[in-house]
Order: structure tokens, then C-alpha cells, then sequence
């Protein structure tokens, strides 16, 4: 059995009247792909955003690597290694693809802060080869001067993924990767994320779409009503009653 | 215990011009998301309306001067007295109040222009450029008036009767030097009575409702199919009229100059932002309080503690009001708290 | 539209140009009726003026009514080093800039905490509490209303140490070279293409492209690892800084300073002329100030007399009804000219001068090849919406 690498223990969030999560248990293993399903509001995102410090969960624990994360800034998550696609695209539209890429490439070589005014952008070859190194792997390097403000959803999507990958996180967290993408560009994104897997980089993956799930996942948990119902290998998932149930709607008992 | 009494009732006057612009602003910002920086510029047109009145009453004959015998002399003699005597010289008299029949008309047409206009096209663009854009608008009309009128102030005294003081203090069974200037009180009751208008008109009427619903959630009463753009030139139209009577009202305390809009403006955001984004309630509370706390740091007491502080509290007191609590003292949880 | 790695030829390259334009700016301006050396001190003090404020409202976004603030500290700043210890420019405008740096330091801590709208209202809170103490409890310093002036009593101590004071009031010199007319130009000349060629070197460095990054989405930044407020402090506390050098070199040209430089509508011609040239881009701010500066010149000297003149050419009744058209906008009206512009700039193009030049660029070029290509009309930067909490 390998390192657990994220580990989720007792954290409860609540908006309002709405309990988002509750007595969320999750524990993560190093160099796995691992998939986290389950019907719409049951709290996948919520969680997501308390993993790399966008929301305060009320209480319970986050661990990476060791640490606790609860409390850290965003940047500070980051830097230790946690790299999120989110469900819409975020990325700099004003940016050149190139551009977009670099940003992310220094923020792991020079860290959270570095006051290089005088330094010319030019002069960076090693950042510069990498970043259209990874653009080559996700077929956009022939618009790499372009802004990315213009890409199409799909590519957008793929751009983001490139940023996150450049870091080489310790943990990539992916929200609805495939979601809206056609079925070709869907096909192209699991390539790419079968192609990282074989890196070794620890993934969690939010996705609704099974076809994508059952095709990179190593290990899947259901997530129903913010707790994790079910959790183990694709193929027990597959034979789940619980699980059929949260998604036949038979869970509101 | 009476000079308590008395900087309160300072400021009483003061917050009530600064709660009523506010009360504009907000309104435009609640309903249409825009930041107004002409807003400032509207309570400057207002006073003008008074002043433009004025000048519309005074226009003036040139008429033998008869008290004067051994020379002909001629004095400017306004129609208005020529026509009706001593019933003229009364309605001059009363030009300020009066004026507030004129700005209602001219202000609806101001606003209705500027929001048709300008500011329409500026819905979806960023906080930034509609910054931008209604500071050269009020840049315009500044030098418009500056143009029109002078840059020096111009008088528009109060109605006679309402020049004196009111012994408040004995009214009260307060020290006599407790004296109020009439003109004063009247303007604190004036803005009473609009913010209460206001809120009436929001809270009772079916407009008003889906105004406030558009103030929670835009988006939603759009889609309701409610015809949002037609309101919100409504809308903005009764913020500039508001807007335009504290202008107006206010002009006897200070006399009207081209560049009192700019003066207004950075102060009303102030206001605005200490009561709360998007918050009518807080709007006023906050001009109020403004209000009184300037007339308070006036004091001698407290400037011979901390010299200066009359110039500057009320933007500590945003300052602090944004780093601890950026939703202001009465706005929602959430809002603009980015 | 492409955004190209820039090369350092390509920017050595610009560099010669632009010193070459602007120290000869004496020569091709005198055609123009603008050669004389009040003007072109002019360009070059807003020129860094606007060249610094674009460093912070061009490469972050963040919208700043507080920068004449700054200006009015380094104004009273070197004022006070010619009053208290020598005529000598360096001094005075080191301390400038340095005290304009500090002064900016405190603010920007301070208001960026918050982005947006209400960075600009705090920006605009404490430019109005500069302004305000000027005017009262810091009397002392500021002389009020009267503005802060040298007199021959002044204690000058370095000077007085090297020799006895004149029986004149000294004017600022650099090491005994006087800093009115044209040395006064070519010196505020030099310290612009020292500013521009600073202002260059940020805006192709890694540093300046992270500040782009956040203008662009800071929200990502943050989740790329990078802690964006000290970026955003020391772009604020840059641009501070030009202003100060600004401010200091006000004073040196003419050696008095008033409060009214530092009120806030003061910033909002930097804003303006940021703006018209083109926010964002290296050069535009500079046109932006070129043609305010020169336009300004032009038609606030202007008056109805000269209207009639330039409009000799056309039938008598129509210069007339010409004359009372635009008299409003010169002379006086100055301002209200300013104004208007301000207004369609924002409206019609809000990427400037530069930005219009880029289009009519792009359609040259998409004519050329339309022939065997179908051209994407050029794309805006897209509007970036406030920024949104998503849960």
C-alpha cells in the first residue's frame, strides 16, 4: 500500500441552512487517479475548494503530504504542490497561449514572489522551450502567440490543464474536465490525461461523464449528499447498489 | 450637555444633504450597477436650478428711480414686481423653495438624458470604464456651468423670514445659546420627508417592489420578463431628481459654484461605502452619521487633541470601514465584499 | 492580433529612436508652434508622470485617483531640499522620489488590500486627505494656500557651507548649470528616456508580465501559486515613485509648490492621458501627453479673435456660426474640451490612439490578403467581468 498523499478527515460545510459537506472522509493515495463521482450538489466542487484553501470548511481536517492545509492561503497551497483545472476555464484571456503557459512555469521556479523588474522575459530559454514544450503536447503550439481569450471552450479547458501540468504538482485536481467538450475533444483530453498517469502525478478528478471515468480512473468514490457513500476499484463501484441508488435519486430517504 | 446638542444638530443639516445624495447613488448602483461618478454633478445642477430660477424671477427693467429727485436715476426693477408689487417681491423672496417645482421637471430630464445617453451603454462594461466615462460627463458639465454662470459662488439666500435663528434651546428647556438657523431645520425636515418619500414609493408600490427585487438580483427579474431597461431609466431619473433637491435646498447654506459636484462626490462614495453598497438604509444611516461625526470633529475641544481632524475623519473613517468591514455597517453579507 | 516574446535588438532598437524623438524634440516641434522650452518641459515632466502611472493602471488593472498625491510630495519635497540644504537638483530629486516611494508604500498597503472600485475610492480617500492637511495641519510644511516658495533667507546649508549667499533668489542649478529654458528641457528629457528605458525593461521582464497575469485574472494567479500583493505594491509603489521624479521636477523648473497639484482631479488628467494614448502600451501614455500638452498650449491661448482668423477661409456667415460653435471648447472652455474627449475616448476607443492605430493596421492587412485568406477581424481584449466568487 502506498503513501496517502490527501487526506480529508471529518470536515463539515455549511451555507446557510444547506449542510454542503458532511463528515467528508477521503483519503487520497500517492500516484493514483482518482475519481470522485456522484449526482449534481452533492458537494464534489465544495470539497474541491476547501482541498486548495478557496473555502473555510467549518471544521475537520485537510492533510497533504503531511500538513495541514486548513488556513493557508491559495498561493501557499499551490506552492506546496496542488494544482486545480477548474469547471470554467481560468485563464489569462489577455495572455498570449505562450504566455499563459510561462506564467505558471515560473511561479514554480521563482515561487510565490520574486522582483525581477530588470530581467527580460527574453532571456528566460528554459522556461520558454518548456512552455512550448507542453503547448507541442496539447496540439496548440501553432497559436502560441495568440490570445488566449479566443481559444474555444474545449482548448481553453486543455490551455488551463497545460498550466496546471507545467508545475508538475504533486496533486492535480481536476473539476469536470470533459464537461461541454465534444465527444472528439473528450477523446483527445483522455489521451492526454492517460499520457500524465503514466508520469506518476496523484490526480483527483471530478467527472460526470462515465465513459472518461471508468477509462483513467484507478480508484473511484461516490459522493452523495456531501459524504462519501462508496468508495473502491472501478469494478466494485460498477456493482453498487448505494450507488445506483444516489444516482437513480432512491438516496433522499 | 448643550453643546452636545448643538453639534448634533449641526450635523443633522449636513448628513442630511450628504443621506440624501447618497440615497441617489445608491439607487443607481443597487439597481443598475454602475458606478456614477456625475453623480456629484447632479447635486451641483440642482443647486444651479435654483440659481437659473433666481435669475428667471429677477429678470429685471431698467426703471426711474424715483426716491431719487435731483437726478434722473434708474434702478433694475424685476417684472415680476412691476407686474404684481409686493406679491412679486414675495415669490422672489421665495425663489429657493420655490425652485424645488423647477429642478423636479428639469432634473428628470437631466437624468433621463444622461441615462439614455451615456450611461445605458455602460451596463455590461467594466467598473472601471464607467468610472472613467462619468468623470469626463462631469467634467463636462462642470465647465458647462462654470461657462454659463462664472466660477465665482453665487448667492441664492434663503426666503427672509426663515433667516433668523430658531431658539431651540429654550424650546427644549436648554441653555439659550442653543440657536438653530431656520433655514436649517427646514432642510434637515426637507430630507426627512424625501427619504421617506423615497422609501414609500419603494416599499409601497409595485415598481418600487420590483426595483428592490432588481437591487437583490438583476439577473433573476430580468428573466422574469419585466422590462428592466425601461425601470432603470426610471430609476435613474428619481435618483437624479432626489439628488437634485439636496441640491437645490442646500443652496442658501452654500452658495452654488461649479465645482461643489467634485467637492460632493468624493464624499457621497464615502458615505456610500461606510453604509454599505447597495444598502438605501445604510445610504442614509451613514450620511447621518457622517454628518454628525464631522460636526463633532469640529469641535475646539477636539482639534486642539488631534489638530486637523475635522478635514479628514470622514475618510479615516472609510478607510477603516473598508480594510474591516468592506460590506459597509448595513450591507448584505456578500456584496462587493471582493 | 499576435503578442510576441519581445527581443532585446527590437528594444535597444526603440530605445534609439525614442532618445533620438525626444532630444530633438526642440527642432521639429518649433514647425508646430510648440518649440519653446516651458512647453517641452511640459511633455516630459507628464511624460514620466504617465509613463509611471501606466506601469500600475497599464499592466495591473487597478485604477489609482490618489497619484497626485505623490506628485504634490515630491513637489514640496524638493522645494524643501533647495530651502533647507542646496540649489543642486540631484539631492532634491533623490529625496523626491525616495519620499514619494514611502508615501506610496503607505497607501498602496493600505488601499490594496481591496481591488476595483473600491481600490479606487481609497486611492481617492487619501488623496483627498493629502489634499485637505495641505490646506490645514500641515501648514507648516505646505505654507497653505499660498504654496511653499524659496526666499533669500533660506538656510541652504551645503550651499552656504561652499560660499556666501548672492544678493539674488537662486534658482535650482545642476552643479552650477541653470535649470530654466532649454537646459532645464534636455535635462527632464534625459530623466524621461531613463524613465521610458526603465518603464521597457518592466514591461518585458518576467515581473512585468506576471502584473499583466493579474490584470487579467487574478483569481488564477492566486491558484498558480503566486501571492499578488506584493507584485501589485511594488508596481504601485513604482509608479509612486515616477510621480514623485514628477513632482520634483515641477519644482525644478519652476521652484514653488501648491496643494493644488495634489488635488484629486489632478489624477484624472494622468488617467486621461494614460488613456487616449493607449493604457497598457509602452508608448501610448507619452502620445497621450503630447497631444493633450500641445492641444492645451493651442487652444487655451486661443480666443474668439483667432477663431475668426482660422476660420477665414470660409463664407462670413458660416465662420460666424463656426466661431460660436466651438468658442465654448478654447480659452476657458479648455477644460471642457479635455472633458468631451474623455468621454468619447471611453466610449468609442478605450484602447487609445494605439489602439485605433492597431486597426487600421489590421484592415491594410487584412485587405492585402483577403484575396487567399480569411481574415479574423482583430478581437478586443475581452471585458474582463468584476471578479466573481464561485462556489
Amino acid at each position: 500500500m502506498s503513501n496517502v498523499i490527501l487526506e480529508i478527515d471529518n470536515v463539515q460545510k455549511s451555507f446557510g441552512g444547506l449542510r454542503a459537506l458532511k463528515d467528508l472522509n477521503l483519503q487520497v493515495e500517492e500516484g493514483k487517479v482518482h475519481a470522485i463521482i456522484g449526482p449534481n450538489g452533492a458537494g464534489k466542487s465544495t470539497m474541491l475548494n476547501v482541498c486548495i484553501g478557496r473555502l473555510a470548511p467549518d471544521s475537520g481536517v485537510v492533510t497533504f503530504n503531511g500538513e495541514n492545509v486548513l488556513g493557508k492561503k491559495p498561493h501557499e497551497i499551490n506552492q506546496a504542490g496542488i494544482s486545480r483545472v477548474f469547471q470554467t476555464p481560468e485563464i489569462f484571456p489577455d495572455l498570449s497561449l505562450l504566455q499563459n503557459v510561462m506564467i505558471p512555469a515560473f511561479a514554480r521556479r521563482e515561487g510565490s514572489f520574486k522582483f525581477n523588474m530588470f530581467g527580460n522575459v527574453c532571456n528566460e530559454k528554459e522556461v520558454l522551450e518548456e512552455a512550448s514544450h507542453i503547448l507541442h503536447d496539447i496540439g496548440l503550439n501553432e497559436q502560441e502567440h495568440d490570445h488566449a481569450g479566443s481559444l474555444s471552450r474545449g482548448d481553453k479547458r486543455r490551455l488551463e490543464l497545460a498550466m496546471c501540468l507545467i508545475q508538475h504538482p504533486k496533486l492535480l485536481l481536476l473539476d469536470e474536465p470533459t464537461a461541454g467538450m465534444a465527444r472528439h475533444d473528450t477523446n483527445r483530453t483522455i489521451e492526454l490525461l492517460k499520457k500524465i498517469k503514466e508520469r506518476g502525478m496523484t490526480k483527483v478528478i471530478i467527472e460526470h461523464d462515465m465513459h472518461v471515468v471508468f477509462s483513467v480512473a484507478d480508484h473511484i468514490s461516490v459522493l452523495a449528499q456531501g459524504t462519501i457513500i462508496a468508495s473502491g476499484t472501478p469494478d466494485e463501484i460498477r456493482g453498487n447498489l448505494k450507488v445506483q441508488e444516489a444516482y437513480l435519486g432512491g438516496a433522499h430517504l | 450637555m448643550d453643546a452636545i446638542l448643538l453639534q448634533i444638530l449641526n450635523g443633522l443639516d449636513k448628513g442630511g444633504a450628504y443621506a440624501l445624495i447618497a440615497l441617489g447613488l445608491t439607487l443607481v448602483f443597487g439597481t443598475l450597477g454602475v458606478v456614477n461618478f456625475a453623480h456629484g454633478a447632479l447635486f451641483m445642477l440642482g443647486a444651479f436650478c435654483s440659481v437659473t430660477f433666481q435669475k428667471l424671477l429677477t429678470i429685471s427693467k431698467q426703471v426711474k428711480d424715483t426716491s431719487i429727485t435731483f437726478f434722473d436715476a434708474y434702478k433694475e426693477m424685476p417684472y415680476l414686481e412691476l407686474w404684481f408689487g409686493d406679491f412679486g417681491k414675495t415669490i422672489i423672496d421665495y425663489s429657493v423653495p420655490l425652485s424645488i417645482l423647477f429642478a423636479i421637471p428639469v432634473m428628470l430630464l437631466i437624468g433621463l438624458a444622461m441615462e439614455r445617453g451615456l450611461i445605458r451603454h455602460f451596463y455590461k462594461r467594466t467598473h472601471a470604464e464607467q468610472i472613467l466615462v462619468t468623470f469626463g460627463l462631469a467634467i463636462v458639465l462642470q465647465e458647462i456651468v462654470k461657462l454659463t454662470f462664472g466660477a465665482n459662488p453665487i448667492p441664492t439666500p434663503a426666503p427672509e423670514i426663515f433667516s433668523g435663528t430658531a431658539a431651540i434651546g429654550s424650546l427644549f428647556g436648554l441653555g439659550e445659546s442653543v440657536v438653530y438657523p431656520w433655514w436649517r431645520l427646514i432642510y434637515l425636515g426637507f430630507s426627512l420627508s424625501i427619504i421617506a418619500a423615497v422609501f414609500a414609493f419603494l416599499n409601497l408600490t409595485t415598481f418600487g417592489m420590483v426595483v428592490r427585487a432588481g437591487m437583490m438580483d438583476r439577473e433573476t427579474v430580468g428573466l422574469l420578463g419585466i422590462n428592466v431597461e425601461k425601470r432603470f431609466t426610471i430609476v435613474f431619473g428619481l435618483a437624479a431628481i432626489v439628488t437634485g433637491l439636496a441640491g437645490v435646498m442646500y443652496s442658501p447654506i452654500l452658495p452654488p459654484d461649479y465645482h461643489m459636484g467634485m467637492d460632493f462626490l468624493v464624499l457621497s462614495f464615502v458615505v456610500v461605502v461606510v453604509g454599505g453598497m447597495g444598502s438605501l438604509g445604510g445610504a442614509v444611516a451613514a450620511g447621518f452619521l457622517l454628518g454628525i461625526l464631522q460636526s463633532f470633529a469640529s469641535m475646539n475641544e477636539i482639534k486642539s487633541i488631534i489638530p486637523g481632524i475635522d478635514q479628514i475623519i470622514i475618510y479615516l473613517v472609510a478607510v477603516f470601514i473598508i480594510l474591516v468591514r468592506p460590506r459597509g455597517l448595513f450591507g448584505r453579507e456578500g456584496v462587493m465584499e471582493d | 492580433m499576435n503578442i510576441n516574446i519581445p527581443s532585446i535588438k527590437k528594444d535597444l532598437f526603440v530605445m534609439l529612436i525614442f532618445s533620438v524623438v525626444i532630444l530633438s524634440m526642440p527642432m521639429w516641434l518649433k514647425p508646430l508652434g510648440a518649440g519653446y522650452p516651458d512647453l517641452l518641459q511640459k511633455f516630459a515632466i507628464f511624460g514620466i508622470f504617465a509613463v509611471g502611472y501606466n506601469v500600475l493602471f497599464g499592466l495591473t488593472g487597478y485604477l489609482s485617483f490618489g497619484h497626485a498625491a505623490f506628485l504634490g510630495v515630491g513637489s514640496y519635497t524638493a522645494v524643501w531640499s533647495f530651502k533647507l540644504l542646496t540649489m543642486n537638483v540631484l539631492p532634491a530629486i533623490l529625496f523626491s522620489v525616495i519620499l514619494a516611494g514611502i508615501a506610496a508604500a503607505i497607501i498602496g498597503f493600505i488601499s490594496l488590500r481591496r481591488s476595483g472600485i473600491y481600490f479606487s475610492i481609497l486611492t481617492l480617500a487619501f488623496a483627498q486627505m493629502f489634499y485637505n492637511m495641505a490646506y490645514s495641519v500641515l501648514t507648516p510644511i505646505t505654507n497653505g494656500e499660498t504654496g511653499l516658495q524659496l526666499s533669500r533667507s533660506d538656510p541652504r546649508i551645503i550651499d552656504n557651507m561652499m560660499a556666501q549667499a548672492g544678493a539674488s533668489l537662486p534658482s535650482p542649478t545642476l552643479f552650477g548649470l541653470e535649470m530654466s529654458g532649454y537646459s532645464g528641457f534636455y535635462f527632464c528629457a534625459v530623466l524621461l528616456i531613463i524613465a521610458f528605458f526603465i518603464s521597457q525593461r518592466i514591461f518585458h521582464s518576467p515581473f512585468g508580465m506576471k502584473l499583466q497575469a493579474i490584470k487579467s485574472n487574478q483569481t488564477r494567479m492566486k491558484y498558480t501559486g503566486y501571492n499578488t500583493r506584493p507584485y501589485l505594491l511594488s508596481a504601485f509603489v513604482i509608479s509612486g515613485m515616477y510621480a514623485g521624479l514628477a513632482g520634483a521636477l515641477m519644482a525644478v523648473t519652476d521652484p514653488l509648490a501648491g496643494a493644488e497639484r495634489m488635488q484629486w482631479t489632478a489624477s484624472g488628467e494622468v488617467v486621461l492621458m494614460t488613456i487616449l494614448g493607449g493604457v497598457g502600451t509602452l508608448i501610448g501614455p507619452l502620445l497621450g501627453v503630447g497631444i493633450i500638452k500641445y492641444f492645451e498650449n493651442i487652444f487655451s491661448a486661443m480666443n474668439e479673435q483667432a477663431l475668426l482668423a482660422a476660420y477665414s477661409f470660409m463664407p462670413d456667415w458660416l465662420a460666424k456660426v463656426m466661431v460660436t460653435i466651438t468658442s465654448p471648447f478654447v480659452g476657458e472652455g479648455w477644460h471642457l474640451t479635455l472633458g468631451a474627449l474623455f468621454v468619447v475616448i471611453v466610449i468609442f476607443l478605450p484602447g487609445g490612439i494605439m489602439e485605433g492605430l492597431g486597426k487600421i493596421k489590421n484592415l491594410f492587412k487584412s485587405k492585402k490578403k483577403d484575396t487567399f485568406t480569411e481574415q479574423i477581424p482583430p478581437k478586443l481584449p475581452e471585458k474582463a467581468e468584476p471578479q466573481k466568487e464561485v462556489s
